[in-house]
This record gives structure tokens, sequence and C-alpha cells, in this order.
């Protein structure tokens, strides 16, 4: 996936929010459309004077030509040099002299641009990023320099990172088609070879009102955000009606695999278990839910079985988890992960993390241990909305990745109505190990004491 | 998630830690609307004293407090102890053992979380307004009563060496180390704030508790508080939570100590990137001068997309994803520091180029431009980074009242940042930057 391992890992207390989740009734979330197919979403929030200006397309990594990896993240930093209306850096220095705060993010399903600023900054954030929808003057100057600066980037997250270098092949190897198997940032030998007429087809094709969606949370109100974004998005053009967005789907897996990594930089081994699961768009009603809360259940924080078991009870690991990416476009990852405590190596703690699992499978949840798990899922929702940038990025994320305002408003519903037999079941059906990637972070055998 | 732009740094945890917050306080302004923001002092019976935003547009209560004393606090041969007990107070309070506690924490519906940095031991605690009473009750029981049972002690002790251990041959953990005693030689910044494993070995319950009693006393104490609170009903809390702890701390003396610079360090490793790291003298937060700092750093480095360090080595040469600058202000030594990473066969390069922008603002100065583009920007970043959710509020109040800045703070700062010259910040550029730097690399023996 997009995120390193340890990524995924600090993610972990996010996923509950991140998942398609959030607001109460009566919440005050507005959505509607502007005519050119540009959708829109305000979620108003008047206790500062702060609002998050965002646009989404809906075109990832996961979406990129075959041989062409990068390009969608490669795009998002060429999105930031000059257009026909302004040099490059203008906007950069436009956002900066009212003390905002601007940038942007690449996953395998989405690119997002992000600007926090005071409201009455808003009508000139929106025709700074309407006008690079449309407007972007690529030179091959400006792609040699930028391809550098990510060559750099893709040396600072991964090379630089034993554990992100495992991350990326576990996902290469546990996606046999998906392009999720890709790393977002794309694999070094492609990067290379990226081009500008790679960059303007990406931009020609992607770019368009019709494949994004403005998010604008904070202190301002629909009527005057709609007034705003018809003056300025709403002047572009439809684009192309863009093909519906089938990717390569996963075959049927049979074969537990392993992965492993040695690294003198390493010197705590450590473990990670990831199967192929549903994601919120692709589950079964109730599946994707009862897959959120078995990953709190099963290794969500402290009060997890795998935390008490392991570390509070055996003594047995230093670190040990679950997650799951439930807020993914096409099927996704639940994985579990783990490091000994001591000298111990890694066989003893994924022993466990198996036996912990397996315990699951054959005796279920308890409904006592379930309802503390919605408890704090419903907590989440109400901690949530006092960020309105997590707002803005919550609902973003959701819809970018094929759910819907009504799928968002009805999560707590949702995850009331799980029942205990459910995450026994999904548990059963999914964390299989026979179609499981493991992958290793082992130190350099010289470097074992 | 893989972005545009990632605020990079490195050194040891605690310099970044310290920095991080210096930052955040300095953002803090005057923006017109975040004025109207109606700060209360209270004063509970028993005398405890906190500042409170009263807020009802979400049903949370966020409370941030903090005690002056942290990792340096530690007792010789026994550091890492401050940080050890940031991670106790949730595993067993009162009658409360571990699990118990844990329990009635979930069941409250509250967060509760300790850290430590270099000079201030801090908590916080996030909870439901209709949970208030349930969660202000753990949170006293914690404050006042933790256990240190040995269980928990064994553990959480055994988690932070793994941890060590774990980061012990990572070259950049090395290198922030070496950096950090390169930098305050025999100084308590110098050392580990998580310890080294055998000085962790050596904490008992009792090292525990004293630094308990030592650090956790009344008259240090700075609490802030924002959300579905009254005045009122908060001093019955604070009296709660905090009325009952001695009044007086005991803390050890540390000295003010001048960072050690003109000095080259070099980690050699075979890593696909070389880091360069580079200190100057800083400011500090209560010299007349600290704006003019401020703002040169902005324009230095500290300005994200817009700095002429982010121009020179990223936007025109394409040398490095990130490079910064950063004024850090901690209680006993002041900072300005500046890194990047880049391609190994370049870095002697990408050195030379940093100088020469560094040089250029030592010796040329600013121009009105840049200032006046740094001051809205210093100015109007207040509430985007302070006031984004009810717990970075409380947070502000506890560095405002902790920084003795007054109540009156964010109505007085956009005029002192407006009021700083153009002379004034070249004058402080030159003071700064036309010192001997220290500088460390990390990388490969052969570099470009």
């Amino acid at each position: 996936m997009a995120t390193s391992f340890r990524f995924a890992l600090a993610a972990i207390s996010l996923l509950a929010l991140t998942a398609p989740a959030l607001t109460e009734d009566g919440s005050g979330v507005s959505n509607f459309k502007l005519s050119n197919g540009m959708e829109v979403v305000v979620i108003p929030d008047h206790r500062a004077p702060v609002v998050t200006h965002m646009v989404w397309y809906k075109i990832g990594s996961a979406d990129e030509p075959p041989g062409k990896s990068g390009i969608a993240h490669f795009f998002e930093h060429l999105m930031f040099k000059a257009t026909k209306n302004h040099p490059a850096g203008e906007f950069d220095r436009k956002v900066s002299e009212i003390g905002g705060d601007g940038n942007a993010f690449t996953t395998d399903d989405y690119t997002a641009y992000v600007q926090t600023v005071s409201p009455d900054a808003l009508p000139t954030m929106m025709n700074f990023e309407s006008d690079r929808m449309r407007n972007l003057v690529l030179t091959d100057d400006v792609i040699t320099t930028e391809r550098d600066v990510i060559l750099e980037e893709r040396a600072s997250r991964v090379d630089n990172d034993p554990g992100a270098l495992l991350s990326e092949e576990v996902d290469a190897t546990l996606y046999q088609n998906h392009p999720y198997r890709i790393p977002v940032i794309g694999w070094k030998n492609e990067i290379e070879q990226l081009n500008r007429t790679d960059a303007v087809a990406f931009y020609d094709r992607y770019y368009a009102p019709n494949n994004a969606i403005l998010v604008v949370a904070g202190d301002t109100t629909p009527e005057r955000v709609k007034e705003l974004a018809e003056a300025t998005y709403g002047k572009i053009p439809r684009g192309a009606d863009l093909p519906p967005r089938v990717r390569p789907q996963e075959p049927e897996q049979n074969t537990s695999r392993t992965v492993t990594l040695t690294d003198p930089r390493v010197s705590v081994p450590s473990f990670s278990k990831r199967w192929v699961v549903p994601s919120y768009r692709t589950a079964q009603p109730g599946e994707a839910e009862a897959l959120d809360l078995l990953s709190e259940i099963l290794g969500g924080g402290t009060r997890s079985r795998l935390y008490q078991k392991l570390i509070v009870h055996d003594g047995a690991a230093s670190s040990v988890g679950a997650f799951y990416q439930g807020s993914m476009y096409d099927a996704t990852a639940f994985g579990v992960y783990g490091a000994p405590q001591g000298g111990d190596g890694v066989a003893g703690v994924e022993k466990a993390i198996d036996a912990e699992i397996a315990r699951i499978v054959k005796e279920g949840v308890t409904n006592d241990e379930l309802e503390r798990a919605k408890t704090r899922f419903r907590r989440g929702v109400i901690f949530a909305r006092d960020n309105s940038t997590g707002m803005a990025n919550m609902y973003g994320s959701a819809l970018s990745t094929g759910s819907t305002l009504k799928d968002i408003d009805e999560w707590p519903d949702r995850i009331a109505a799980v029942t205990a037999a459910q995450v026994q079941a999904v548990a059963a059906k999914y964390l299989v190990p026979g179609k499981s990637v493991a992958g290793y972070l082992l130190p350099s055998p010289e470097a074992v004491q | 998630m893989i972005g545009y732009r990632l605020v990079r740094s490195f050194g040891s945890t605690a310099l970044i830690a310290r920095a991080l917050l210096a930052l955040a306080l300095l953002m803090f302004s005057a923006l017109a609307a975040s004025a109207e923001m109606k700060i209360q002092e209270v004063v509970s019976s028993k005398g405890v004293r906190a500042w409170l935003v009263e807020d009802y547009s979400v049903p949370v209560i966020a409370m941030r407090f903090a005690f002056e004393g942290g990792s340096t606090q530690d007792p010789v041969g026994k550091e890492g102890l401050a940080n050890l007990m940031t991670a106790l107070f949730d595993e067993g309070a009162g009658p409360l053992d571990s699990d118990a506690f844990q329990i009635k924490l979930d069941d409250a519906g509250a967060e509760m979380g300790f850290d430590a940095d270099r000079d201030r031991f801090e908590g916080g605690m996030r909870m439901l307004a209709d949970q208030r009473e349930e969660a202000f009750n753990l949170l006293a029981l914690a404050v006042n009563q933790p256990r240190f049972d040995q269980n928990p002690i064994d553990r959480m002790r055994a988690q932070i060496i793994s941890g060590i251990v774990a980061r012990s041959r990572d070259p950049e953990y090395a290198a922030g180390l070496k950096w950090g005693e390169a930098l305050y030689p025999g100084h308590p910044y110098s050392r580990r704030s998580q310890g080294m494993p055998e000085t962790l070995k050596t904490i008992s319950a009792d090292d525990l508790r004293a630094f308990h009693k030592n650090v956790f006393a009344r008259e240090k104490l700075h609490v802030g508080v924002v959300g579905a609170i009254d005045a009122e009903t908060l001093k019955k809390e604070l009296d709660r939570v905090f009325g009952d702890l001695p009044e007086k701390p005991n803390l050890i003396a540390v000295p003010d100590v001048a960072p050690k610079l003109g000095q080259t360090l070099s980690v050699t490793y075979d890593l696909p990137q070389t880091i360069i790291q580079m200190a100057y003298p800083g400011v500090a937060r209560a010299d007349p001068e600290f704006f003019a700092a401020f703002l040169m750093n902005h324009i230095l480095g500290g300005g994200s997309f817009t700095s002429r360090l982010f121009e020179e080595v990223r936007e025109k040469r394409g040398l490095a994803y990130g490079v910064d600058s950063s004024l850090s202000s901690s209680e006993h030594s002041n900072l300005l520091s500046i890194s990047t990473a880049t391609r190994s066969d370049r870095a002697s390069e990408t050195l030379d180029i940093m100088r020469t922008v560094i040089k250029d603002v030592a010796e040329n100065g600013v121009t009105d431009d840049e200032l006046a583009a740094a001051k809205k920007y210093v100015i109007g970043a207040y509430a985007i980074n302070n006031l984004n959710s009810s717990a970075a509020i409380a947070r502000t109040l506890v560095e405002l009242q902790a920084e003795d800045l007054g109540i009156d703070y964010m109505q007085r700062r956009g005029a002192l940042i407006d009021a700083v010259t153009r002379e004034q910040v070249n004058a402080i550029a030159k003071k700064l930057l036309t010192v001997d730097p220290a500088i460390m690399t990390v990388g490969p023996e052969k570099q470009g």
C-alpha cells in the first residue's frame, strides 16, 4: 500500500476515523455538484477563524499506466510549477504571506491539494487552485529538476529505511495482480524515465472538474462556498468522461509467502503478516465494519488481545498490534505485526500472534470486548469533530475511495449493528494462514551478537 | 501517503521536541479574530491556577498541564527516569491496579497521556463532557497516587530498552546522539532523554516516587483547559486533580549553556544519502531581538516552500527533498539549526550552496519584500497552527503561561512583530550567521 509499514502502524489509531466514518445527525455537512460535474462538500465549523480548502482528484498510483509508476505523485509535485497566469511559486508565496499552510499528498487511490487559511483568503485559494487544474505550463527543464527532487524523496523515505524497503516488497508480494503492489512513489528505474509527455498525458486525462471533489471545512457557509466555487471551478469546462475505474483485480490466492530483508541497520528483528481483505467499498454489507472491529479487538492498543497476551501477560513481545486499511477503493490489507522482547527471535512472537487469531476464529470475541471496541469508535467520532482539517481529510478520503456521504452518516449505526458472530466470521473467512504474506526484517547475520 | 513537502528534521529527539514546541509557541500571534478568543484566568479555592477557553460547540473537554522540570531532572546514572514515568500513569493508581485503571479509563470515554521533554513534564486528557466527573476522578488518582507497581515498571522498561536496542544500528539515531553530545558536552542536554539500557536498569519504584514528589508540585504548574466546562465547575476539578499536591517542587538546578559550535563531525556510513546538519547560535525567548531572529530564520529556511534555502537547494537544483532551518529556544540554551539530506555524490556541492545562502543573508541581509511577507506569515499563521483543535488550544495556553507571556499576549503579538525593522533583522543575521557553525555530515566516506 501507499503507506510504509511504519506509517501503517502510526496510522492505526486513525484508521477507525479515516475509515468511512463520522458525523451525527445535524452535523451540518452539505454537498452539491457544480454544473461541470465537480462535487462539493462543505463542513462548517465556526470555532476558529480558519478554513481548510482541499481539492481531491480521484486519481492515485493504482490508476497509473503500466511502466509509469510514480507519475501520479510526480505530477502532484509539478502542480506547484508555473501556470499560464502565475509564475512558479506565486501560489506558495500567497499562501505563506497570509500565514496559511499548503501542501499536497498522493496515495494509491487519490491525490489531494490542501491549504489552511483565514476565511477571507478562500476566494484567492479557489482562484489559484482552479487555475492550476487546467493551466499548468510544463517544460522539460522543470521536469528534470523535479524528477531529481523525487529521486531524493524516494531515497529519504525508502532507501534510508530498511522497514520501508521491506514494506514495499511485502506489498509487491501480497498483491499478485492489483496495482496496489506498486509503491506510490514509484520504482526508481521507472521514476528515472518519467518525462514531459507522460506528465502532459496524465494531466489531460485526469485533471478535470468531473474527476475532482472540493472539500471546504471550517469557518464558512455552504452558500458562500457555492458562490465562490461557481465563480472559479465552475468556469472550467467539463472534461471527457473517464472510463469506469476498473483496475486489474486480485486472483484467488492459494499460497502463504514470506519476504525477508536482512540489513545491518537492524538490531531487533520484527515481523508482519498481511492478508488481502475487502475494503469498505468492495465488502459485503457489514464485513468491513466487522474487520475494523476485529482489528481493534485483536490489536488496537493496550486493551487489545495481542497487547494483553504478548506484552502484559507473557512479556514475549516489545511491540505488537493489528491494522485494517478499510478506506481503499479496491480490496485492501489486514495485518498484524510484532517484535520480540529481549534477545529472542521473531518465531515465538509470530506463533503467539497466530495462536490469538486462531482463538478468535475458534471461540469468537466476547460481547464485552465488542461493546468496548464500539464505544471507542463512537468516542472517536465525537473527538474527530474537534478538528476541522481532520474532518476534511476524512470526508475527502472516503469520497475518493468510493464511499458516499450516506455511508459516512450511517457508519456509527453500522458499527453498532455488528455482532460478535460477524467478527468471528470475518476472522475465519479472511485470516487464513495459507493465504498470507509474512515479512521478516532481520539483523545481518554478522551483526547478530 | 506521500506528499509534496515533508517537515523533516533530525538530531536528538529531545532537541527536536523542543524545537517543535518553540515553533508552536512562536506562531502564536495576534490575528484579529483570534484575539476574540476569550481566555479566562481561573483560580480554585485551593489556589490552583488555570487558563480556560469555554466552548460548547463540541461536547469535549481538553486539559493540558505542565510541571517545570523534565528529563534534566533525571538523577545522574538514572537517565531515562522521566521518560519511563510518562508510561506509568495509566498503569495503576490509588486502589486500582493497571488492569482496573485502564478498564475504568476506557469506560469513562477519556484519553490520557503524559510526556516529558528536557525542561518540562507534561500531561493531558481529552474527555467527553457528559463523563467529565469519572474522567477527572481518574486523572486525580493518576496525578496524586500513581502506584508504580513493579510489573508495569518492568514491562515498560523492557519496551523502552527494546526500542533503544532496535535503533542502536540506525545511523541517523546514532548521529543524533553524537550531535547532542558534541553540542552540549557534560550538560544534561547532552543526555538521552530515553536513557540507556544500563541506566534504565537501575531505576526503582522508589526513584520514581522521589521524582514524582520532587516535580509534581503546584508552584511551577501550568494548566490550560478548553471546551464544554464553565469556570465554577473547573475550579472544583482543579482542586480535585491538583489541589492536594505539595506547594513547592524540589528541582535540581540546571545551568544555562551555550552550544559548542566551531566544530566539524562526520559519521561514516554507507547510506544512499548524506545528511547535513548545521548549528548556529540561537536567541532566547525573552531576548528583545527574538522576533527579529525569528523573522530572519523564516526567510532563511523556516518558511517551507518560500525560503531562500528551499529555493536554492530544492527548487533550482533538485538536490534534496527537504531543507529547513529552525530556531529553538529552550529553558537553558538556544540554537539555530539547519538540516537537509542530499544525494551523496553532491553532498559537498549542497553544503557549499547552503553556506553561500547563509553568507549572503549574513552579509547582505534580507529585502523589504521578504520581511513584509515573513511578517504576514508569522502573524497570520497563529490560528492555523494553534487553534485547530481543543487539544491544540489547551497546549498553547500552557505554553503562554510557561513562557510568562501574559494573558493578553495574543492581542499584543501582532504589533510586536510589525515593529521589527529590516535593520534589526539584518543585525541579528550578521550576529548569528557569521559565527563559525557546528557541522555534522552522515553518509558514505567518499563524498562528491
